[in-house]
């Protein structure tokens, strides 16, 4: 009876066999297959995955691709199906279908994970779009695993792509700088070292360090130790660049948010403790265009961020025309009482704020054009948004600078602002250039408002946070001139990013402001002093 | 010296200030220990708010000290508040040791912190009195030497202002890290005695309400002493015209100096009175804007006068009691729109309709 049963049980088990064996012969996937990619063992796994990539890689790899991203699911009737948004592909032979009952995902684990994404970086080496080549090779160049490596070896002699063989060449010499081979070993140093990827640094200069597995031959120990200090350089290169971008980036936001403050503190002596709404009040004209676009225009919402400028530039400065002829006018020549009534105003603005929109942030979502990033080296990558709100500032300067040197309100207002009384008796109307003056301060605000809002949340309380900086920023420069402001802001910007590496964020925005507080105790005036007599008022 | 003391007020401002001191110190406890029914006349709650008047009418004091007579506009004296409240809320927090969650000696946020030991700077403050005086030295501190760089530099006006204000801004930043040791984002809270007797107690608020309002009167006489004083008369030239005061011979650096320390340290006391009776302290006392609402209490009441700096700070506290309650959404349009009166149409104060009136009847 038991020997019937075992010879019963063989023949199944070799008819199992035979008909996989078949099934791989022709570059099929079994469904037993797909399904043992859910078992809960590991190694299970492991072995499905290496059978399904020796299938066809037309099947095998939108298999695995699919697995890896959640999207291969079994039905009722056993059938795996690839779900890719709602459109069914049968796993087994690519042919799109209709499922049985109920689709259960099967899911990728993290133990799994590594494996899985190896072999689709081998079966992408060898689809026909060097881009995909090139991905995987760099993918495989990252983290290169032995049975991965062979494979490299046997296609870099056919790789037409010159990067995708870059990548490879790099991967190999991962690999064979543990080699047992003297020259193999010192080939990979020379490799490594002029790949710059300094991924490799530690590894490479932990072969230098004594112990077990660390390089003997002199040789290869001078290549290691060149490649390493290459890299060393190399990174202190990128990090100092990055640091120099991301500082010019910080900086150009904070210029955006201080340079409207500059015009009414720095040159009318207007302390605007309601600058900060202006800011906020012009990120939420970003919000309305948008609102606006989505409900009326919706095939052109992309456009929504270049109708937007002008929008909060009027809305603002209107508001600031309307608060200068309110509030501010009673208040020149008492700048403590004018900088107590503008905090009134922006507490005004706040709660306005609140019971128009709500209390929570809104959505302002950057348009699509602006999604992405610009990748300067492999580790610094700076949003589009960014470059944008650089390009944006540089424009908003240019507009600043033009109004105050080349026009006649400009001309009027440094007159006003050098000498009050000698501008009144010839013939100037100061008051309304008074008017304009904070009009253009709160414009420009409001241009800074719509920078902000791609960069970071808006809300009632978006002013509260630029109000303190943007004053640092303003006192820094020196009052009075907008190029002190200009300096003052990249200069903070920049500091701000070289600090936060070495002492955490909160901690260097801490020893900045501690840093301003003891600047102006050796420069009172600030960067740029003005000079002469404007500077005693 | 008992003389210039009496010589502060005439003999029926005196009469005045003994009957509203009494009433607030005798006469509210008493009502609140008296019950009609089942509830008292005065509840627990009202005597709490009215001892934290009394402190916020000490602060008021400190800051009409500096601005009111000096001249000297700051937007941080909440730093030196918030400080005087650790101060006592360390001292309260090591007194309830194996009392918190964890049954530790340490505070419950550090054992949270898997720290062993207390930090170096938090020895002695198990002791009261040690609490106590540095409350009142850790703020002047401070002031001493914030207030001798940027005096002796001669920053004045908006520049001092805006700088005190970065100052208030980087202490709240600091305070919230975990890292600084004053519990971080949470502060100190959850404490169960003070000097031995249990918080939860309402004899033991009622002692500490009559403390923080003798505090308060106390700091008012001491003021008025400051203000009637010469030293006074040379801070109010310094105000009117710092230039002239110097070249007349007087050090103003020394003057404005002094005053800013003894405000910082008036601003301590009242945060120490403050904590027990709140239950709190933590880093949002050190907000930029908590600092500008000081100084609008003083604008509102009357800057220049002691009496309405504090009559200022039990006004707006009051309306901002009553309108957080009733009606929140419209508080910050109220007080945005006190700002903006008070500076425009009321530039002395409440307490200038209250002269104006006397005038008109005289």
């Amino acid at each position: 009876m038991q020997t019937i049963h075992r010879i019963l049980i063989a023949a199944i088990f070799t008819l199992c066999m035979q008909s996989s064996m078949l099934a791989r012969a022709q570059g099929m996937v079994e469904v037993q297959t797909v399904q043992r990619l859910g078992s809960a063992n590991a190694d299970d796994v492991k072995r499905a995955i290496g059978e399904i990539a020796r299938a066809d890689p037309g099947l095998s790899l939108p298999l695995l691709e699919a697995f890896s991203a959640g999207k291969l699911g079994i039905d009722e009737q056993a059938t795996a199906w690839i779900q890719d948004s709602g459109v069914l592909t049968r796993a087994t032979d690519g042919v799109p279908g209709k499922a049985s009952g109920h689709v259960r995902t099967i899911l990728a684990d993290n133990q799994t994970r590594r494996h899985l994404d190896e072999a689709i970086s081998r079966l992408r080496l060898r689809s026909p779009n060097p881009a995909i080549r090139r991905a995987a090779s760099a993918e495989i160049a990252h983290h290169p695993e032995p049975e991965s490596v062979d494979i490299l070896r046997e296609l870099i002699g056919h790789e037409p792509d010159l990067q995708a063989r870059e990548q490879m060449r790099l991967a190999i010499a991962k690999s064979d700088i543990q080699s047992n081979d003297r020259e193999k070993r010192l080939a990979a140093a020379r490799v490594i070292g002029e790949s710059g990827d300094i991924s490799m640094r530690e590894p490479l200069a932990a072969l230098l360090l004594p112990g077990e597995g660390c390089e003997r031959d002199p040789a290869v120990k001078k290549a290691i130790r060149s490649a390493v200090s290459a890299m060393e350089w190399q990174e202190l290169k990128i990090r100092t660049l990055a640091n120099l971008i991301y500082g010019l980036s910080l900086g150009s936001v904070l210029l955006l948010a201080a340079l409207g403050l500059a015009i009414t503190f720095g040159l009318m002596k207007v302390i605007n403790m309601a600058h900060g709404e202006m800011l906020m009040l012009g990120a939420y004209s970003t919000y309305l265009s948008q609102t606006a676009f989505v409900k009326y225009a919706p095939r052109w919402l992309g456009l929504y961020l270049v109708v937007a400028v002008p929008l909060a530039f009027m809305l603002t400065a209107a508001l600031g025309l309307l608060l200068e002829r309110l509030v501010v006018r009673r208040l020149y020549g008492r700048p403590l009482e004018t900088l107590l009534a503008t905090w009134g105003l922006s507490l005004i603005l706040i709660q306005a704020t609140r019971t128009m929109f709500g209390a929570q942030n809104v959505t302002v979502a950057s348009p699509e054009w602006l999604a992405g990033g610009w990748e300067l080296m492999p580790t610094v990558v700076i949003p589009y948004s960014r470059v944008l709100v650089l390009g944006f500032t540089c424009v908003v300067v240019s507009f600043v600078w033009y109004i105050l040197q080349r026009t006649s309100l400009g001309l009027k207002l440094r007159a006003v602002t050098q000498n009050r009384e000698m501008a009144a008796s010839l013939g100037i109307n100061t008051e309304r250039i008074d008017a304009w003056t904070f009009a253009l301060g709160s414009g420009v605000a409001g241009l800074g408002g719509v920078a902000l809002s791609q960069l970071g949340n808006v809300g009632p309380e978006l002013g509260q946070q630029h109000i303190i900086d943007s004053f640092m920023v303003v006192v820094l420069g020196g009052v009075g001139n907008i190029v002190g402001s200009i300096v003052g802001a990249i200069g903070l910007g920049v500091a701000a990013k070289f600090l936060e590496p070495a002492a955490g964020a909160v901690l260097g925005k801490i020893a900045i402001l501690v840093a301003i507080i003891l600047f102006i105790q050796w420069r009172p005036q600030g960067l740029f002093a003005l000079k002469g007599r404007a500077q005693e008022s | 010296m008992l003389e210039r003391i009496t010589r502060l007020h005439s003999g029926r401002a005196w009469l005045v200030f003994a009957v509203t001191i009494a009433s607030l110190t005798v006469l509210v406890p008493l009502l609140a220990q008296i019950s009609v029914g089942n509830s008292p006349l005065i509840g627990e709650a009202t005597v709490l708010l009215l001892g934290k008047f009394a402190c916020y009418a000490m602060v008021a004091i400190a800051v009409d000290l500096v601005w009111g007579f000096a001249g000297i506009l700051s937007l941080g004296h909440g730093v030196f508040f918030a400080l005087g409240g650790y101060c006592m809320g360390m001292n309260l927090m090591l007194s309830m040791a194996g009392q918190g969650v964890y049954r530790s000696k340490l505070p419950d946020f550090m054992v949270f912190l898997d720290w062993k030991e207390l930090p170096w700077f938090w020895h002695g403050f198990s002791n009261l009195i040690f609490a106590g005086v540095m409350a009142l030295l850790v703020p002047m501190a401070l002031a001493v030497a914030i207030g001798y760089l940027a005096f002796r530099s001669r920053i004045r006006g908006v520049y001092l202002s805006l700088i005190t204000q970065a100052l208030t801004l980087a202490a709240m930043l600091l305070f919230f890290r975990n890292e600084t040791g004053f519990g971080g984002n949470n502060g100190l809270t959850d404490f169960k005695q003070v000097y031995g007797y249990s918080l939860a107690q309402s004899s033991t608020k009622l002692a500490i309400y009559i403390l923080a309002m003798l505090a308060f009167a106390l700091v008012y006489l001491l003021g008025q002493f400051i203000v009637k004083s010469r030293f006074g008369l040379v801070l109010r030239a310094v105000r009117d015209a710092e230039a002239k005061a110097r070249f007349c011979g007087y050090d103003t650096l020394r003057f404005k100096l002094t005053i800013w320390t003894i405000s910082a340290g008036i601003c301590g006391l009242a945060g120490a009175f403050y904590v027990p009776l709140v239950g709190i302290i933590n880093p949002s006392e050190m907000q930029p804007s908590n600092s500008i609402e000081m100084v609008i209490w003083v604008a509102v009441g009357g800057r220049g006068t002691l009496v309405g700096a504090a009559i200022g700070a039990a006004v707006i506290n009051a309306a901002k009691s009553w309108f957080t309650a009733a009606a929140p959404d419209a508080w910050l349009f109220i007080l945005g729109a006190i700002f903006v009166m008070v500076t425009i149409l009321l530039p002395d104060g409440l307490i200038s309709l209250l002269a104006k009136r006397r005038v008109s009847r005289s």
